[in-house]
């Protein structure tokens, strides 16, 4: 393929943001404005002096002009190379340091809002800069309690939804268990399981897995009672073992029904999460928040919420991006 | 290449179970097709002629009487006798190519077999569609590929329910005289399950007339034309006209 055409081909599928056979491409216009808007901001944070002591007001500056610099970097360069992502960034680039701007003004500037209980934006990246090692501490206490729960909850949630769905002995016995104790919330077994069970974290994993369990068991049988019965009859005519009609037909025909269950599963372990840290477990991100509202560091709870928010959003991606995946023959699926 | 196998139905009757009471679908068929023949089952819906397909494909078991294959009967399902739906029914998580390996899949031989696959797509038109998933198919693909998944087993026997059915009128026409051709390199043994007394006649060595439910057989007619049949031939009318008699259509049509 010659130049010209290559570069046509690639224009071609941007039309909005530049004309075919141009090289030279537009300039974005939108990271123009952003880099103002965030350079805008710094000043504010700068110069206009802050009532009383809030924080690290000078760092949060400096970072502001950084990012005002990469803006800038990035807008220079969108003549010569294609930026699809930041360009369709633009609008929430330019929106976010004005909501930025009012926050600080509001907060640290103007103290309309009561201090202890409303922090202002250089308050939360004090502590991150000084309090990182707990926060990153109780992030991976977080992270690894709710994995261990999770992946044991949702493993055996599908073996139990795959068997009642596949067998009729083994659904007359779990069926009636299962609709008398899974609608329990799993917060309700948390005293019994603190008290129970060895340790507090293996009371966390019990709990997490409960909660994970249920959804992904209801959906995972509903996924491998639905099948289609002639996917059946067509694969047993070509010969299919039980083996083979369960591994190669029934759980591939689950999986998008698999799927929401293991969706709600991991919303309801983001709960029960945070309540057994905040209730036994003596770490991780829900101890933290409960930690700083004891000592009334509402900074950092606002911080830890923030990383809280992080990291059940990037779980949720991770799983929607599995998703994809393994069920990229379905039409039509929704955008995390 | 793997011939057809003769196929015979001893006094087979069958009967469901419908709110406690036994439906009776099938009454006392004989039937005996030779190695090779194409045979077209005609009746009127719900009659029992589905059942009677899937009694020979063995996904379940008559009630009386006895159904052999080669002279032994008919357990279970096998690769060598395979039915297609009316419906493609491809399983839609599995490329076309995936689809048609199944049957080879299942014995293991999948990847030593592979070169099968690839004549079995280029046989029913669908080259260069392997990697494509069933939903990117038309109508007329989609029943091309549960063909060539039947196919591909080089079966003895191919049941086949209405296997034309869903298919617009013109891509209908085209795939009688494909599936015939088709056949006709083959030399499976044929059964076709279908309400198109056209269809019927173009394709098939002999039809059988079913009854209502539960279905006899009601009349046998042997189609003596030579191959490729054209439609508007005498031939052809004096017996389409026969087979509406035989249906008790003839005045209405």
């Amino acid at each position: 393929m010659s130049d010209l055409a290559r570069s046509a081909d690639t224009t071609a599928d941007e039309a909005s943001d530049s004309i075919a056979q141009v090289p030279r491409r537009r300039l974005w216009r939108c990271g123009l404005a952003a880099s103002v808007a965030w350079v805008a901001v710094a000043a504010l944070c700068r110069y206009w002096p802050d009532q009383g002591e809030v924080g690290s007001t000078a760092l949060l500056s400096s970072g502001l002009v950084v990012i005002a610099v990469a803006l800038l970097a990035a807008t220079a360069a969108s003549v010569r190379i294609e930026l699809p992502r930041l360009r369709r960034a633009g609008p929430w680039l330019v929106a976010l340091p004005v909501l930025l701007g009012v926050w600080e003004l509001v907060s640290a500037k103007l103290n309309l809002l009561p201090r202890p209980f409303f922090a202002a934006p250089q308050s939360l990246l004090e502590v991150y800069t000084d309090d990182w090692a707990r926060l990153a501490e109780s992030t991976l206490h977080s992270v690894m309690l709710l994995a261990t729960g999770y992946i044991v909850g949702a493993t055996l949630g599908f073996l139990t939804g795959l068997a009642i769905g596949w067998s009729r002995t083994i659904g007359y016995w779990v069926h009636p268990v299962l609709r008398f104790v899974g609608p329990l919330p799993a917060t309700a077994w948390l005293p019994l399981a603190f008290f129970v069970l060895p340790s507090s974290w293996t009371a966390g994993v019990f709990l997490i897995a409960l909660a994970t369990g249920f959804p992904v068991t209801v959906l995972t049988w509903s996924g491998v009672a639905s099948v289609n019965a002639a996917y059946y009859d067509v694969a047993r005519t070509l010969g299919a073992s039980q083996r083979f009609l369960i591994m190669k037909i029934a759980i591939p025909a689950a999986m998008p029904s698999v799927f929401v269950g293991l969706f709600m599963g991991l919303g309801a372990s983001f709960a029960v999460l945070v309540v057994a840290e905040m209730m036994g477990v003596k770490a991780g991100l829900g101890w933290y928040l409960s930690w700083a509202q004891g000592w009334a560091a509402y900074a950092n709870m606002y911080a830890a919420l923030i990383v809280m928010a992080l990291m059940c959003s990037g779980l949720i991606t991770l799983l929607f991006r599995l998703r994809d995946r393994l069920l990229s023959w379905q039409r039509g699926l929704l955008r995390w | 290449m793997v011939a057809g196998a003769p196929v015979r139905l001893a006094r087979v009757s069958h009967r469901f179970e419908l709110h406690g009471q036994p439906l009776p679908v099938l009454d006392a068929i004989d039937l005996a097709a030779e190695p090779g023949e194409f045979i077209a089952l005609l009746g009127p819906s719900g009659c029992g002629k589905s059942t009677l397909l899937r009694l020979i494909a063995g996904l379940e078991q008559p009630s009386a009487g006895r159904i052999l294959m080669r002279g032994q009967p008919i357990e279970a399902p096998d690769p060598s006798r395979i039915l297609v739906f009316q419906d493609p029914t491809l399983f839609p998580w599995r490329t076309v190519r995936q689809n048609v390996a199944l049957g080879l899949e299942t014995r293991g031989v999948a990847r030593t077999e592979s070169a099968r696959v690839d004549a079995v797509l280029r046989q029913v038109g669908l080259d260069g569609f392997d990697n494509a998933y069933p939903r990117q198919l038309s109508g007329g693909m989609a029943q091309r590929a549960a063909l060539a998944r039947a196919l591909v087993n080089e079966p003895c026997v191919l049941l086949m329910d209405e296997p034309l059915a869903n298919l617009d009128g013109l891509t209908r026409i085209g795939m009688q005289s494909e599936l015939t051709a088709l056949w006709q390199r083959r030399r499976f043994t044929a059964f076709m399950v279908t309400h198109d007394v056209e269809e019927a006649l173009f394709m098939a060595g002999r039809v059988l007339v079913l009854s209502q439910r539960p279905a006899r057989i009601l009349a046998e007619i042997a189609v003596d034309l030579p191959y490729p049949r054209h439609r508007g031939s005498p031939g052809f009318a004096a017996l389409r006209e026969r087979v509406m008699e035989e249906l008790g259509l003839l005045a209405q049509w």
